[in-house]
């Protein structure tokens, strides 16, 4: 549907003309004297030191592997869901709710397997730490 | 739209609108218009919120709240906004110019785009798009993109801190929100926001229905439909929360710890428009819940056939009726959200991705096999349908209540005071 299609474009247009026009127009009414105090980087008064971009805690990375998962599973759902009430007037809805059953099943399985291993934890705990003895408290 | 285009194009230039050479300029007219009104509708609606926040957030905390600028100082949103707007835009010499500039334009954009299927009433929505619900999980990924970017290209380490946090967290809370707009799909068996509101209408006069059966009753509601689609709202509720970066999710923002997340480098304009769309998507947020769960426009009493038959004075009536509806409820929600927000205390990282992939994410898998299971047992039979929508709903109305009043009476019994409702 083209029509729908040129929507979306046109509403995305007119989202960044919004932005666009009042920067523009804002531009001859703003005041403008940037100093080199005013254009540093904000670090609680400090000077700022070093790049921000730093090696970062692989814990997102893993939270965004987990999520393309479930997103693709998201998608591939989606479409089975759309049909299945369609499917269950016609008479086959069985044969649909053991399709999206299996699929979900397998899927429940991947996220029981990656809460077993500790993934979902946002502190992973490689090591079970020692007991503490009643004593030491 | 395209529908009432046509029918437009072939009353006023008494052509054919399938041939005619000019019929895909007025389509773009049209969608243009309707563009512009609703991007502004919502920038305005978020500017409304801002000031509606401090009012109630006031209230809630025993204080008057901004009252200086217009009546019940209503119109500090727009004073805020001639302000944002003309403060000095400030880019920070060792950021990366470029991306730092784009990155309000990408979470506008995911804004904006919403509005393409958001419908608003029978009739009003700017487009009847099939892929609609699909279709709005999809564009407003782009936020996080925006926000992702925003604090990348800052090249501050609290941008940097709230970017990593924020795109963790809607990315993960992606995952229940999406499974549990799959409920609503399965039993309305339709991604169109409109026709999944249409779905909603309950038993329809053609049908053998009569007046307490069609229409917009609570029972006929999606939320009410089976315990799998009531257990949904809560979780798509809370992820959409969570999505929109509100309080108590708002980690990304978290003031006390990171000053003020992925928008610490931002000024003015470009500031404002984070803060237009976060207010912004408390509206798209409610009106998804609204439209999947809650019943959207529907009017109780008023079949399908009333409102698509309509014609003349009743017909503009009939199509208030179901604007003021779906407005309601979507105000209500929003009003939840804002509530919600000065009620709980934001809760730690590590307890929102627990929340989030240890509890969210299976309940919205067991509610899927349940709905599953549901529509295969009692898609055929409307009637048995209609006698479980209205149990659920008296008993959700009625459980609230009485536990409301309980908890009222036993605390002026308790206190030996009495109800005062001067300080109103």
């Amino acid at each position: 549907m083209p029509f729908h299609f040129v929507s979306i474009l046109i509403f995305a247009v007119t989202g960044i003309g919004f932005v666009l026009a009042t920067l523009t127009i804002m531009k001859f009414l703003r005041p403008n004297y940037p100093t080199e105090m005013k254009s540093a980087i904000y670090e609680c008064g400090e000077k700022p030191f070093g790049d921000a971009r730093f090696n970062f805690n692989p814990r997102f990375y893993l939270v965004a592997l987990v999520f393309v998962i479930f997103e693709v599973e998201i998608a591939f759902m989606f479409p089975v869901a759309l049909v299945f009430r369609k499917w269950v007037l016609g008479g086959n809805g069985v044969l649909a709710f053991w399709e999206i059953f299996v699929f979900a099943i397998i899927l429940i399985v991947g996220l029981a397997y990656v809460w077993v291993m500790g993934d979902l934890d946002w502190i992973k705990t490689l090591a079970k730490e020692p007991p503490r003895s009643a004593k030491q408290e | 739209m395209q529908h009432a285009l046509d029918t437009f194009i072939s009353n006023q230039f008494h052509v054919d609108a399938a041939t005619w050479a000019w019929t895909q300029v007025i389509y773009a007219i049209a969608i243009g218009l309707a563009a512009f009104a609703l991007v502004n509708f919502g920038a305005i609606l978020a500017g409304i919120f801002s000031w509606a926040e401090r009012r109630i957030a006031a209230r809630m905390q025993s204080r008057i709240g901004p009252n200086r600028v217009g009546p019940g100082g209503f119109l500090q949103w727009f004073a805020d906004a001639v302000k944002l707007m003309l403060k000095e835009d400030l880019i920070p010499t060792q950021s990366d110019s470029i991306l730092y500039r784009m990155a309000p334009y990408f979470v506008m954009v995911g804004f904006s785009c919403t509005f393409v299927v958001l419908p608003f009433s029978h009739a009003i929505a700017a487009t009847t798009m099939d892929l609609g619900l699909f279709y709005i999980i999809a564009i407003t990924a782009l936020i996080v993109v925006g926000v992702l970017l925003s604090g990348w290209a800052s090249n501050s380490k609290w941008s940097l801190f709230g970017a990593m946090r924020a795109a963790a967290q809607i990315v993960s809370y992606e995952i229940p929100g999406g499974m549990a707009l799959m409920v609503p799909l399965l039993i309305s068996g339709t991604l169109s926001m409109q026709e999944m509101i249409r779905m909603q209408g309950g038993i329809q006069p053609e049908a053998g229905g009569n007046f307490l059966t069609a229409g917009g009753w609570p029972w006929n509601w999606n939320i009410f439909h089976d315990p799998a689609a009531f257990v949904c709202f809560f979780i798509y509720f809370t992820a959409a929360l969570a999505e929109g970066n509100r309080a108590p999710f708002d980690l990304a923002e978290a003031e006390s710890e990171i000053v003020a997340g992925y928008n610490t480098e931002y000024s003015g304009f470009r500031f404002s428009v984070f803060f237009l769309v976060e207010w912004g998507n408390v509206w798209v947020m409610s009106a998804i819940a609204c439209t999947a769960f809650l019943g959207g426009w529907q009017v109780p009493g008023i079949s399908l056939a009333a409102l698509d038959n309509a014609t003349g004075l009743s017909s503009i009536g009939l199509e208030l009726l179901s604007l003021s509806f779906f407005v309601v409820k979507t105000l209500s929600l929003c009003f939840v959200v804002i509530w919600l927000r000065w009620t709980l205390p934001r809760i730690r990282v590590d307890s929102m991705m627990s929340l989030c992939w240890k509890y969210l994410v299976p309940a919205a898998f067991a509610s899927i096999i349940f709905e599953t299971v549901w529509v295969l047992a009692f898609a055929r039979s409307p009637s048995f349908q209609l006698f479980f929508g209205v149990i659920m709903s008296i008993a959700a109305g009625a459980v609230p209540l009485w536990l409301f009043a309980k908890r009222t009476f036993d605390n002026i019994r308790d206190t030996g005071d009495r109800v005062d409702l001067t300080n109103w």
